[in-house]
């Protein structure tokens, strides 16, 4: 490493106190700015594309999903079933499933590492308005989430319904397409926004992402083991809301008759993300960074 | 220019930070002194906006921190613990640093040259020496070119080159007319770089002086005593009215520069004198004096292994103030 020099003038050659006031005071040659959520935001994006966690992550989702998406799309054009008029998208559900645990991973990795690595003492000092900070952090992982599994989501769509030709199953309606491509983005997405507000109020990854997965998959796995005869009902609404079903409702293919449909599940997780931001919010005006 | 009002932290039933008031001015460095968990980091936390405060104020230009919109052209500051993604190149920790106060990015370029990491710009800063840690902390503070400048311990884990290397940075910048507030546990590091001093312990101010006036009133002068003669020396001193202050079984010590009374005095008394010699507490000294009754976390002497015969058993803890009179 070589001699560090103190900061000499020819740094900046206009350095020079200002003159006379009670104090000698520094004037700095730096323009001053009234910063903005924009300024947050490209800070927030330099932050995001600079670790290589998030390239990791996302190239885990991207493989995942492209990958068990063609494989099952593979293994079902070889196979002699038959898809009885349903449409080719629902079998990029598994992929997508699976997919969701990096996406996830990746929303509670924006705010919790910050947490575990004492970045956050130098963001909150950089940017001193704290909700500005968790806008900033929402909107540019929303995006990135949003985008990268939509081009997912859409290639594997399109090889489905490319593969699948031979075996009945039938031209997806623009509805259809819409919801297997932009709904099921939107929706993972979003649980990856609940995650980065769950990481938020965590402060610890390890434990928020914990915590998410269980969201995801234990009111499945719960259901799964009532055999109670008296639980029937709890059973019932823990199959019809555990995030599996609610993901497989953008296909089309509910596994059950009752419960949400249409577009509801993309309203459900839209109210509780809403919800854990509030909580998110509050939080972090009030405790110590 | 920092002003602090009243300010406390509570951290449940700890009082971490109690009531100090005191100010920060431009142009000079003030030194921030205390032992540790005296509540120096804490307070700084707290003029960064980043801990509450339990009670009080505290303004930077006349300002709460989050009133400054564009907050690193007016303070920077170096945190106690490393304050940084370890996966991030020292250039995008500092790049995003930028971009959220709207510096323009030829300045990362600026102050990574100015602390000497240039050489290590693109590297991960996950295998940063802690003196290059320390160096990327500092570059993170003097981005935005601020009047004022905020250092919590800046020598930690340095070489001698490296402190030497802060302490001129530190002046050139007081020199410049900037705020320069620097925290240290070591006295002799600020009587060398400081200009002003506070010194907290336990949470409360207990100096707020110049350096000079903290000098001119602690360097205590003594005269240290051997003799073999003991009984007839302090006879002869009490009747001189000269007072002994410490009459250990081995030394005397007698305030002020007396060498010259007592050499004579122990001569015309026929006293065998081993030692006369004056001396001069240094300010080390006078600084733990200072702070002796709020020390928190005391080292014991003594063997680290083995049983502890029962009187040198750890003392209980005693309350607040209840031993300062022994410092
Ligand atoms: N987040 C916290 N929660 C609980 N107690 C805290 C917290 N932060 C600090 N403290 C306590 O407050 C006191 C002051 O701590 P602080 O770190 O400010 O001291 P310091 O003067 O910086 O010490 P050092 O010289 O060791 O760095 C300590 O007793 C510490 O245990
Ligand atoms: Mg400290």
């Amino acid at each position: 490493m070589s001699t560090p020099q103190p900061p000499t003038p020819q740094a900046a050659p206009d350095w020079h106190p200002a003159p006379a006031s009670p104090y000698p005071t520094y004037t700095s040659p730096i323009p001053v700015v009234r910063t903005t959520l924009v300024h947050a935001l490209a800070s927030e994006w330099t932050k995001i594309k600079s670790v290589r966690s998030t390239m990791w992550t996302l190239g885990v989702f991207v493989l995942l999903v492209i990958g068990i998406g063609l494989l099952t799309g593979a293994v079902v054009a070889n196979s002699s079933s038959d898809l009885a008029g349903e449409s080719a998208l629902s079998l990029g559900f598994f992929g997508l499933l699976l997919g969701s645990i990096c996406v996830i991973t990746l929303g509670v990795m924006t705010t919790a590492s910050e947490y575990g690595t004492g970045m956050i003492r130098t963001t909150m000092t950089a940017c001193p308005s704290r909700g500005r900070v968790l806008t900033a952090k929402a909107i540019v992982f929303f995006l990135v989430a949003f985008v990268v599994t939509l081009v997912s989501a859409t290639l594997v769509a399109l090889a489905h319904v490319a593969m699948l030709e031979g075996n009945g199953a039938a031209d997806p309606t623009g509805t259809e397409w819409l919801k297997g491509t932009v709904g099921v983005s939107l929706y993972i997405a979003l649980l990856g926004l609940l995650s980065l507000a769950v990481g938020s109020v965590i402060r610890h990854s390890a434990g928020a992402i914990t915590i998410m997965i269980g969201v995801l998959l234990a009111p499945l796995v719960i259901a799964l083991f009532m055999f109670s005869e008296s639980l029937k009902d709890v059973q019932q609404a823990l199959f019809e809301y555990s995030i599996p079903n609610q993901m497989s409702i953008f296909y089309a293919n509910s596994l059950s008759e009752s419960g949400p449909s249409g577009w509801d599940p993309l309203w459900i997780l839209l109210g509780v993300t809403a919800a854990a931001f509030a909580g998110a919010f509050a939080l972090l005006e009030k405790r110590d960074v | 220019m920092i002003e602090l009002e009243g300010l406390t932290k509570r951290y449940g039933e700890k009082v971490a930070v109690n009531n100090l008031s005191f100010t920060v001015r431009p142009g000079i460095i003030t030194g921030f002194l205390g032992p540790n968990g005296a509540g120096k980091s804490t307070t700084m936390r707290m003029v960064l906006g980043l801990d509450r405060p339990t009670a009080g104020d505290v303004r930077i230009n006349g300002k709460h921190y989050d009133q400054l919109t564009d907050p690193l052209t007016y303070i920077g500051a170096l945190l106690e613990a490393k304050a940084w993604h370890g996966g991030r190149s020292a250039y995008n920790h500092l790049l995003c640093l930028a971009q959220s106060n709207g510096i323009p990015a030829t300045r990362v370029r600026e102050v990574l040259d100015t602390v000497g990491l240039s050489a290590v710009a693109r590297k991960k800063t996950k295998g940063f020496s802690l003196g290059m840690g320390q160096r990327l902390g500092i570059a993170g503070a003097l981005l935005g070119d601020p009047r004022i400048l905020m250092f919590d311990e800046p020598v930690n884990g340095l070489d001698p080159e490296g402190i030497h290397w802060i302490r001129n940075l530190m002046k050139t910048l007081a020199g410049q007319g900037r705020t320069v507030f620097v925290s240290s546990h070591l006295m002799s590091e600020m009587a060398l770089t400081a200009d002003h001093l506070v010194v907290i312990g336990q949470g409360r101010l207990l100096a707020d002086t110049s350096m000079a006036d903290f000098i001119a009133e602690n360097s205590r002068s003594f005269v240290r005593i051997r003799t073999p003669h003991r009984e007839r020396l302090l006879d002869a001193l009490h009747g001189a009215g000269i007072e002994v202050v410490d009459s250990g079984a081995e030394v005397l010590e007698v305030d002020g520069d007396k060498s010259e009374a007592v050499g004579e005095l122990a001569a015309r008394n026929q006293v065998v004198l081993h030692e006369l010699s004056p001396q001069r507490a240094s300010l080390e000294e006078a600084f733990m004096q200072l702070t002796a009754e709020s020390v928190e976390y005391h080292a014991h002497d003594g063997q680290p292994a083995g049983p502890v015969p029962p009187q040198q058993q750890q003392q209980p803890q005693q309350p607040w103030g209840s031993d300062w009179k022994r410092g």
